[in-house]
């Protein structure tokens, strides 16, 4: 590996962290609703790996990879309500129930899943912005995924919708203060259930884009700790849908070394590159947590950050 | 006394009801895929306890399950959710196929008492970091256990793959495999290894040790109410950190017994989902370790039978991870209905109104 490779591995980086990072970027946004209302869902593991499954498989039935996308979402929609619905039982521990979701999602995810994984489904088209180059490596890194710009569309609508709109309004004084929303009437158990399902609907988009976009198809290994890497990317943005966007394309960035590195050549240690992202995001919970103070910004329901 | 033996069976039966509605549901999901549920629940019974092969095969693989099952109950004690067990299995069997490469060993039960040590130490370093990172640094030990495994599985694929890979495991890479005299064996002519004798004896040891000793009561005043251990003088960090290490000390061990009795080796086949399946089970025990010797064997026992329905049946082998999936959410569900079943129990007192 030599200096002039450098260009190449930082071209392939930056494709990368957009191809990489879309699904950090969905599941984070859709995590971000959910926690702002005061619940936690780890269960987002579960629905990536579901709502990849039936991405693909309305992709296949259907022809249209956009259908697929509405299916991937309805999935992650429906586990999100099984664990809002759960959780809102009195006594239930929201991180443990988020595991056993999970659990279950990964589970029907493959029990379903069987009869898709020969079968190629119509894929979601990249939208070229690279066309202005001559080197084709530079217009492979910059076709990007489709869902991408929805992606950021998305976390400009809910910065502004946190802060401007009632329902914003309503959703942060759920998560804040339980009490203050009894007060004013507002259902506090509904929302959460609401918020839950709109952060697997959201997330459910963004396991359509792993199994419809990149990596592309549908197998058992599709996602390992993506959910749970974006779940506690949430933390680390403090909560803000705009910094979910910027550290969704550095774990992307960081996410994509390893292939990047391989397509110049470099394949020993290629174990240790795909641990670069959990180490990362290890790495920055404990510079960004601290035990005796809870963290600016974070709803004041949330048990984690309690 | 009455409210005590309310709470008893509370205890047993809410957990039996969990496994219950979850094949209950699970036989209605078969029944919507087209399958018949009497048939899959026989099947069930019959490839978990049917016959004597059938029986050694569930005892086989219920004995990681006690382990890793303790890997999440021992910290569950103290207060904390730790879900590491999947990484701290892979650590020790790591531990336990590298010692021999870098340190002569003797032969025969001491050669085996020392790669033992050493994956217990392993594991329980791995999980004690967990517990160290959630009262020193205030991270939370769901998350940083999950991170933590996956980087564990990694960090396993890329030592057994490049560092410590066997020249002659060709198409599968594994480390060199262990001398025969230090592996684990069967005992007397049956098909069960002795780390199940292990499996057990830790799990009658933590009971003890949690409901009988001072440390035990200590740990469990903690995951009680911090504060109240806090305000008692408790050493509240040392006591987290010391119930993190003993859990990801018996997952360890959990590994460097597969690795020793089963697989001679670390290889991938390591990593089979032990440690998520030993999360179900303490959380259906409901923590208690001398519980968890009977749920381990139900749920080794239908791990063991899923692949006669995948025979049988032609049902896909994720089934049994479906069927395992509902049992959990149904038993964390459960948990709101901790506190009401001694209600029916309870008489209703008549107040009777003073004779005019």
């Amino acid at each position: 590996m030599n200096i002039d490779m450098l260009p190449d591995i930082l071209l392939a980086m930056l494709g990368g962290a957009i191809r990489v990072g879309t699904p950090f970027l969905f599941v984070s946004l859709g995590e971000c609703i959910t926690e702002k209302s005061g619940r936690i869902n780890l269960g987002l593991e579960g629905v990536l790996v579901f709502s990849a499954m039936a991405g693909f498989a309305g992709s296949l039935w259907s022809g249209s990879a956009w259908v697929g996308v509405l299916a991937a979402a309805i999935a992650g929609a429906l586990l999100g309500a099984i664990h809002g619905l759960l959780c809102s039982m009195p006594r239930v521990n929201d991180i443990a129930m988020g595991i056993g979701l999970m659990l279950l999602g990964t589970g029907l995810a493959f029990y379903f899943g069987k009869p898709l994984i020969q079968p190629q489904a119509a894929q979601l088209m990249s939208i070229p912005l690279g066309l202005f180059s001559i080197s084709p490596k530079v217009m492979q890194a910059l076709s990007i995924n489709p869902l991408f710009p929805i992606g950021v569309i998305l976390a400009l609508v809910l910065n502004w919708a946190f802060k401007n709109t009632r329902w914003g309004l309503n959703l942060r004084m759920v998560g804040d203060s339980s009490q203050a929303a009894l007060a004013l009437g507002a259902s506090v158990i509904r929302e959460r259930i609401l918020a839950t399902c709109y952060g697997g609907f959201i997330a459910g988009i963004g396991g359509a884009s792993l199994s419809l976009y990149y990596p592309g198809s549908w197998n058992e290994g599709l996602s390992s700790g993506q959910g749970l890497i974006a779940v506690a990317l949430v933390i680390y943005a403090r909560w803000n849908p705009m910094n979910c966007l910027y550290a969704a394309l550095v774990f992307g960035g960081a996410g994509a070394i390893g292939p990047a590195l391989q397509s110049v050549g470099v394949s020993k240690g290629y174990n240790l590159f795909n641990a670069i992202p959990y180490a990362l995001t290890l790495l920055i919970l404990i510079l960004t947590c601290a035990p005796n103070r809870t963290i600016k910004g974070s709803p004041s329901e949330l048990s984690v950050a309690r | 006394m009455k409210f005590f033996w309310i709470s008893v069976f509370e205890g047993l039966a809410l957990p039996l009801i969990s496994v219950l509605s979850g094949l209950l549901l699970f036989g209605l999901f078969a029944k919507l895929g087209g399958y018949h549920p009497l048939q899959v629940w026989s099947l069930l019974l019959k490839g978990a306890f049917g016959d004597a092969f059938s029986l050694q095969n569930s005892l086989q693989r219920a004995a990681p399950l006690l382990l890793t099952a303790l890997c999440v109950a021992i910290p569950a004690q103290a207060g904390l959710i730790v879900i590491g067990g999947e990484g701290a299995l892979v650590v020790g069997g790591l531990a336990c196929a590298a010692l021999p490469v870098f340190v002569p060993l003797p032969q025969g039960i001491l050669g085996s008492f020392f790669i033992l040590l050493a994956s217990a130490l392993a594991g329980g370093a791995w999980i004690a970091l967990v517990g160290f990172l959630r009262q020193y640094r205030g991270v939370n030990e769901t998350i940083s256990s999950l991170l933590l495994g996956y980087i564990a599985i990694n960090l396993f694929k890329f030592i057994v793959e490049d560092v410590l890979r066997d020249p002659a495991s060709l198409n599968k890479p594994s480390t060199k495999p262990l001398e025969p005299s230090i592996l684990i064996g069967s005992i007397l002519d049956y098909d069960i290894h002795w780390g199940l004798v292990w499996g057990v004896l830790i799990c009658i040891l933590a009971f003890v040790w949690l409901f009988l000793t001072t440390s035990g009561f200590a740990t469990r005043v903690v995951g009680g109410n911090a504060r109240t251990a806090k305000l008692v003088g408790l050493p509240v960090n040392r006591l987290v950190v010391m119930a993190c290490g003993l859990g990801g000390g018996c997952a360890g061990l959990a590994g460097g017994i597969q690795v020793a009795a089963v697989h001679t080796a670390a290889n991938a086949s390591l990593i089979e989902g032990l440690g998520y399946t030993g999360i179900l089970v303490s959380f259906v025990s409901r923590h208690q370790p001398l519980a968890i010797l009977p749920v381990a064997l139900l749920l080794g026992g239908f791990a063991a039978a899923g692949s006669m329905l995948q025979r049988h049946l032609g049902m896909p082998d994720a089934s049994v991870h479906v069927l395992l999936g509902f049992v959990l959410v149904i038993t964390l569900a459960s948990d709101a209905a901790r506190g009401r079943l001694g209600v029916w129990f309870q008489s209703r007192s008549i107040v009777n109104p003073k004779a005019a």
